[in-house]
């Protein structure tokens, strides 16, 4: 008789590392198996389209090309280990725990290749920092809650686009523009979102060109970053250009301009004024479309246009978090998990401001509360929340920075008070703001878990959820703002004489 | 019988170990429901696999905790519910152990208060206290039997730890009274009441010395000595007594102490007679090679085919529990004397109660590889205070934690597991190491060569062995090369403790009180 080596099915939940716990659901898991399975069965051409093999109601794909291209390297190693998880029809809503391990490695691999290395890089490459400062700042960018809880727990791979955007960051703030052009080019190629993300770099990018002289050494440049783009592009699309009607579906798959303003409950402007005004049901489709573009572009405007004209590092991680996050409070069919997108050029820009940084990463982790508790994700969600709070407190000494000086708005506290002498209690002002939100997120996390909302109005807490995020997203739009119009030269020139 | 015994081999799964404990609260769900708590001699109880093998108060302390659960989840007590497992009860099952470690949290505080180390830098990161708390609060081994495999080691050794603290702080009374509460919480902790009973008598009944350091036999306090038998005898009356009332003793004696299950169970704890079965293994194979063994007479099971049960060694004499025992008392002899001869105050106390835990560990019968951190958190204790101490414990650690891998065998805890122990060894090694900068270094060439050879065990085991053809023919082969190979790391460190311990001078030299 030889000792069994089975194992019983565990009941348990297995706390991956830092990562997320409980078995998750018919939801994005399986999309991403969905995948593996069309790529590796299907050829190229019938990737994007609606046939009796690959049913487009069923998580179809709506991601760019290199997201089909990394689901296929996914499932060339399934395969080897077992062809059962990707055999086409049968592997509908498989479940093992070999599966979801395999997976979740994906993920860690994913995450080890792309996104870690290039946080260490970037915080190695911040300037007049000691490296134990370095080293706190790597460890709270790497413990933001939201990025771990979306990608382990809910199941996607946003740690490729955001690392790939991040590697693009890097390269045009260290003057490496054509690498970094073309690491951002491969993060739009991965997921479309990151497009929030495209203005300021094209912003950016123009602006050095224009300080270079377009007349000389910019124009070059120009037409060097124009040919990385178009050849990134290209190469990445490649079978996809070939009959005109391919491009066409792969755009109308990533594109879904007839779903709607917003779909389901997100943290933004429209779906907290539907709440008093049903506007999605009042206005027709292309009204609508007109309106979030004319909003978004006219908050963002500002700021670009500042960046073109005086293009600078720490002016562009500024722009990128005022761009991103105009996009997600005014854009057409925003998800909530979109929010990523914000909280990265947030997490750069932590050494720099950390107080307002952490409270606004605590916030965006808040606002995914109703998707995490669909995924019966709340125990790793609160535990990823308090290390990261812990360890920011711990690292930045938040709380005693919070200063007008600190926060970035000496200049324009300065430049209120020469019409309102009494403006001096800006500083304490946001730190009630502070408190009282910090109160309101606790106090209606626990209401969502304790309590069942009334029969007339089901959706009452997430609803809530939304409109409080809101509500602080549209206080730091304003702030970031703020801190990018005022930083201006006097605020340079007060650095050198004090 | 051979259910009841496959059962204390299966406590291993997480699904297993849950049940264990489950198993017990809904034993004592007879007495949330009125009726009152027995040792399982009811016809049902004695058909599962997980019966009571622990002292009454940690019976008690299921009970209390089987009240508590009734709010989580009322099924988990249901008698006939052999094998429950639900969300809320594994809910549950964590957060009384999280809760439970609290008492762990206060007793290294205690702990840490007690040390005094030297003054490396002004870094927090570099002093001794932090140094301490976090490897005795991050503890890998008290990690993954806790929290994973599932036990409530945490707040028993938190006990230990607060128990020792008093006896460093010279509140010898509530140490004595600790001890004795932890005794009949898990009776393996008799593995170190030698130590605490010798020092007790030594440094605090005999209330004076000499000036060279040796007993002053007209200073013996006959008040200190009465008071501490009054506390033994009252903790353990509150223990046994009801239990002598129902004349259940002999019972509760004999699940207590399971002399039939054999002198190792399936995976060798790695000790000394994991070297015993080793080199008989190997010397019958030689013996049959060579003809000097017959096939015919060597018995059929052997040690290697996961049976738990008795039976002999084939070359090597057979090894009964009463020589274990012995060769156990003669190991932890030198360790006794040495702190009846040459007090050393809590320090050598505290070393000699490694000794007696590490030697009990190393001889006894049918020892658990969960002992080993009976031997390692006391040592954390020694490790940041000197280099030669620190070199010693993380060899022990290293290869003691190395050897807890076999409980966590599913493909999900793989990578948990050697994250985990990464963390925890790099931290040890390096902080360790930064301590002692200055001192000579503290691995030679064999001690680093040895517990890098851990790496590359590590993936033949996991990684190469199961997609070899030996998997089919020896399937038991990864677990005896761990044990065999973490056997001689912790022989060595074994070793080279008791020969700093018996080379120390004396107490008229060194004065650390």
């Amino acid at each position: 008789m030889n000792r069994n080596f089975e194992f019983r099915k565990p009941n348990s939940n297995l706390k991956m590392f830092l990562g997320a716990g409980k078995p998750p659901m018919f939801g994005d898991y399986e999309a991403q198996r969905h995948w593996q399975e069309i790529t590796f069965n299907l050829p190229v051409k019938q990737w994007y389209f609606n046939s009796s093999d690959n049913n487009l109601q069923y998580w179809g794909l709506d991601y760019p090309p290199l997201t089909a291209y990394h689901s296929l390297l996914c499932a060339y190693v399934a395969k080897f280990i077992n062809p059962d998880w990707i055999a086409l029809h049968t592997s509908r809503g498989y479940e093992s725990q070999a599966h979801k391990l395999f997976m979740r490695t994906t993920v860690l691999i994913a995450d080890l290749l792309i996104y870690i290395p290039a946080v260490v890089l970037y915080c190695c490459c911040l300037k007049d920092i000691s490296t134990k400062k370095k080293i706190a700042n790597a460890l709270c960018i790497l413990l933001y809650p939201g990025l771990i809880l979306i990608d382990y727990g809910h199941f996607q791979y946003n740690s490729v686009s955001l690392g790939f955007a991040l590697w693009g960051v890097l390269g045009v703030s260290c003057d490496w523009d054509l690498l970094g052009s073309l690491a951002f080019c491969l993060a739009i190629n991965y997921k479309q979102m990151e497009l929030y993300h495209s203005l300021p770099f094209f912003c950016f990018l123009l602006g050095k060109c224009f300080k270079k002289g377009l007349k000389g050494k910019g124009f070059v440049l120009l037409v060097k970053l124009a040919c990385t783009v178009v050849a990134s592009f290209v190469l990445c699309w490649l079978p996809f250009f070939t009959e005109r009607e391919q491009t066409l579906q792969v755009l109308r798959r990533l594109f879904p301009v007839d779903r709607g303003l917003f779909e389901d409950k997100v943290a933004n402007i429209w779906c907290s004024f539907n709440v008093f005004l049903k506007i999605r049901d009042i206005l027709p489709r292309h009204i609508q479309l007109i309106m979030s573009f004319c909003f978004t572009f006219l908050s963002l405007l500002p700021a670009c246009i500042k960046l073109i004209l005086q293009p600078s590092s720490k002016g562009f991680k500024f722009t990128l978090v005022s761009c991103a996050l105009s996009f997600f409070l005014f854009s057409f069919q925003v998800h909530e998990k979109s929010i990523l997108l914000v909280s990265l050029p947030v997490c750069l820009v932590l050494s720099e401001i950390p107080f307002m940084s952490t409270w606004f990463l605590l916030v965006s982790t808040f606002s995914l509360l109703p998707l995490l508790l669909k995924d019966e994700l709340l125990m790793p969600s609160v535990v990823t929340t308090m290390a990261f709070f812990i360890a920011c407190v711990t690292s930045f000494s938040i709380f005693e920075k919070t200063s007008e000086e600190e926060l970035r708005l000496k200049s324009f506290s300065i430049s209120v008070r020469k019409y309102l002498p009494c403006f001096t209690f800006l500083s304490r002002m946001i730190q009630y703001l502070f408190l009282i939100s910090v109160i309101t997120m606790v106090l209606l996390t626990l209401m969502t878990v304790t309590l069942d909302p009334p029969q007339k109005l089901p959706d009452l807490f997430s609803v809530l959820v939304c409109f409080v995020s809101c509500l602080n997203f549209l206080f730091f739009l304003v702030y970031f703002n703020i801190i990018i119009m005022w930083d201006s030269k006097s605020g340079r020139n007060q650095k050198k004489i004090t | 019988m051979w259910i009841k015994l496959v059962g204390s081999v299966r406590c291993r799964s997480n699904g297993g170990a849950h049940n264990c404990r489950g198993y017990w609260q809904l034993v004592f769900g007879f007495g949330a429901r009125g009726d009152s708590p027995q040792m399982p001699s009811h016809p049902h109880l004695a058909t599962s696999e997980w019966t009571l093998d622990y002292p009454p108060f940690f019976a008690w302390f299921e009970y209390i905790l089987s009240h508590v659960a009734k709010y989580f989840d009322q099924e988990m007590l249901n008698v006939r519910n052999l094998n429950y497992s639900s969300s809320r009860t594994l809910l549950f099952q964590r957060f009384s152990v999280i809760f439970m470690d609290v008492l762990f949290v206060y007793a290294v505080h205690e702990c840490c208060k007690c040390i005094d180390g030297k003054k490396v830098g002004k870094e927090l990161t570099e002093k001794p206290k932090f140094i301490l708390s976090v490897l005795l609060l991050w503890n890998f081994g008290l990690l993954i039997v806790d929290h994973i495999h599932f036990q409530y080691n945490g707040f028993l050794f938190g006990l230990m730890l607060l128990s020792i603290a008093r006896l460093f702080q010279k509140r010898h009374m509530e140490g004595a009274f600790l001890f004795a509460v932890l005794l009949h919480f898990k009776h393996i902790y008799l593995y170190v009441a030698p130590a605490y009973g010798v020092y007790l008598l030594r440094s605090y009944c005999f209330t004076a010395n000499k000036p060279d350091g040796s007993i002053r036999w007209n200073s013996f306090s006959f008040v200190r000595v009465i008071s501490l038998g009054l506390v033994v005898f009252l903790v353990s009356a509150l223990s046994l007594g009801p239990f002598l009332a129902l004349n259940q003793l002999p019972q509760v004696f004999s699940r207590l102490f399971p002399f039939k299950r054999g002198l190792c169970h399936a995976y060798w704890a790695p000790n000394f007679w994991a070297l015993y079965n080793a080199l008989d293994k190997v010397l019958s194979v030689i013996g049959l090679k060579l003809k000097f063994l017959d096939p015919n007479n060597i018995p059929k099971a052997s040690m290697t085919s996961g049976l738990v049960q008795q039976f002999q060694h084939t070359v090597l004499p057979s090894v009964t529990p009463l020589a274990t025992l012995i060769c156990t008392l003669i190991a932890i002899l030198p360790s006794i004397f040495c702190l009846w001869f040459k007090p050393q105050g809590p320090r050598g106390f505290l070393r000699c109660l490694t000794l007696c835990a590490l030697s009990s560990f190393m001889f006894g019968w049918h020892v658990h590889e969960k002992a080993i951190l009976l031997a390692v958190l006391p040592m954390s204790l020694l490790s940041v205070q000197k280099a030669g101490d620190a070199s010693i414990f993380l060899i022990l650690t290293t290869t003691g934690h190395y050897s807890l891998f076999p409980l966590l065998f599913t493909a999900p805890e793989l990578p948990i597991k050697i994250l985990l122990m990464l963390l925890f060894t790099i931290y040890s090694i390096s902080s360790l190491k930064t301590l002692f900068r200055k001192e000579k270094p503290l691995f030679n060439w064999m001690e680093t060569f040895y517990l890098l050879g851990l790496g590359p065990l590590e993936v033949c085991c996991e990684f190469v062995f199961p997609f070899t053809s030996w998997k089919v023919k020896y399937p038991f082969l990864p677990l005896l090369l761990t044990s065999v190979y973490c056997a001689v790391g912790i022989t060595y460190a074994w070793f080279k403790l008791y020969v700093s311990v018996l080379i120390d001078p004396p107490v008229g030299k060194t004065k650390k009180q």
